[in-house]
């Protein structure tokens, strides 16, 4: 059932954005951020987590879910160091995704020219 | 005079049939995409008997290590083309916007080309993203310790 819902839900984002896209005259650039600070306002009230909990993995592949694990982290890091934890848990859950962005596309980078 | 009116509403007429597929094209590419990380996470829980949170990890360096690869190759920018939103907004559009990003800017050297260009368009999203999580961690913390 995970997958069924997996594939409504990151659709769905999906399909907001391309609404979005299509009918205003905002860009991708745009669009990206706004979902992000999206996802962490849902996560700041639990609904993230919600829908994590009932969707599966298809909640963590759209942009949503980096505000989700950035607020997350912190929130997670606050519980013990108080008001700094927030500076301090930041990164804890979204380390993975950023660093191997960086690393792949350094290395892709390093061996592939650009195609005009 | 008909004619005039009748090209008016073929205008009217075409951009929302036009966005109609394209919306529904991001809808199937988006959900495909979301449906391929909830299989990578079943499939990594399997095969490497790990927890759905550790597989989770995983899901997300292999999705952003299959873009970051498409994009290198330039078969990503064709795709993205077509999908539009619906390759952006899942983590691949972040994988894919360093990856262009650095490899467009590769002629301009190490320093000012690569490195100070690979956060070009990814830039604004962990900006954004940072500010606004501490902004509501704040409020969320605030909220939790007067309590």
């Amino acid at each position: 059932m995970y997958f069924l819902y997996s594939f409504l839900f990151c659709g769905t984002i999906c399909l907001i954005a391309e609404i979005i896209l299509d009918n205003t005259k905002l860009t991708p650039g745009h669009i990206t951020s706004i979902f992000v600070v999206v996802g962490a306002a849902l996560d700041a009230f639990g609904i993230y987590d919600y829908f994590i909990a009932t969707c599966g993995g298809g909640t963590l592949v759209p942009i949503t879910s980096f505000g989700h694990s950035l607020i997350h982290g912190a929130l997670a890091k606050a519980e013990t160091f108080g008001f700094l934890g927030l500076l301090m848990g930041m990164f804890d859950l979204t380390a993975s995704g950023i660093t191997s962005a960086i690393i792949f596309s350094f290395i892709f980078t390093l061996f592939f020219q650009a195609k005009d | 005079m008909k004619e005039k009116k009748y090209q008016g509403i073929v205008e009217r007429h075409k951009p929302s049939e036009e966005k109609g597929k394209f919306a529904l094209i991001a809808f199937l590419v988006g959900g495909l995409v979301g449906m391929l990380g909830e299989g990578l996470i079943c499939f990594y829980v399997k095969v490497l008997s790990i927890s759905r949170s550790d597989a989770s990890t995983y899901m997300i360096v292999t999705l952003i290590f299959i873009a970051s690869l498409l994009t290198a190759l330039g078969v990503f920018d064709n795709l993205v083309k077509k999908a539009k939103c619906g390759l952006i907004i899942p983590i691949t559009g972040f994988a894919h916007s360093m990856t262009s990003a650095a490899i467009d800017y590769k002629k301009e050297g190490p320093i000012y080309g690569i490195g100070s260009n690979i956060f070009k368009l990814a830039g604004s999203v962990i900006l954004y993203g940072i500010v606004s999580s501490w902004v509501f961690g704040m409020i969320r913390y605030g909220i939790e310790v007067l309590k």
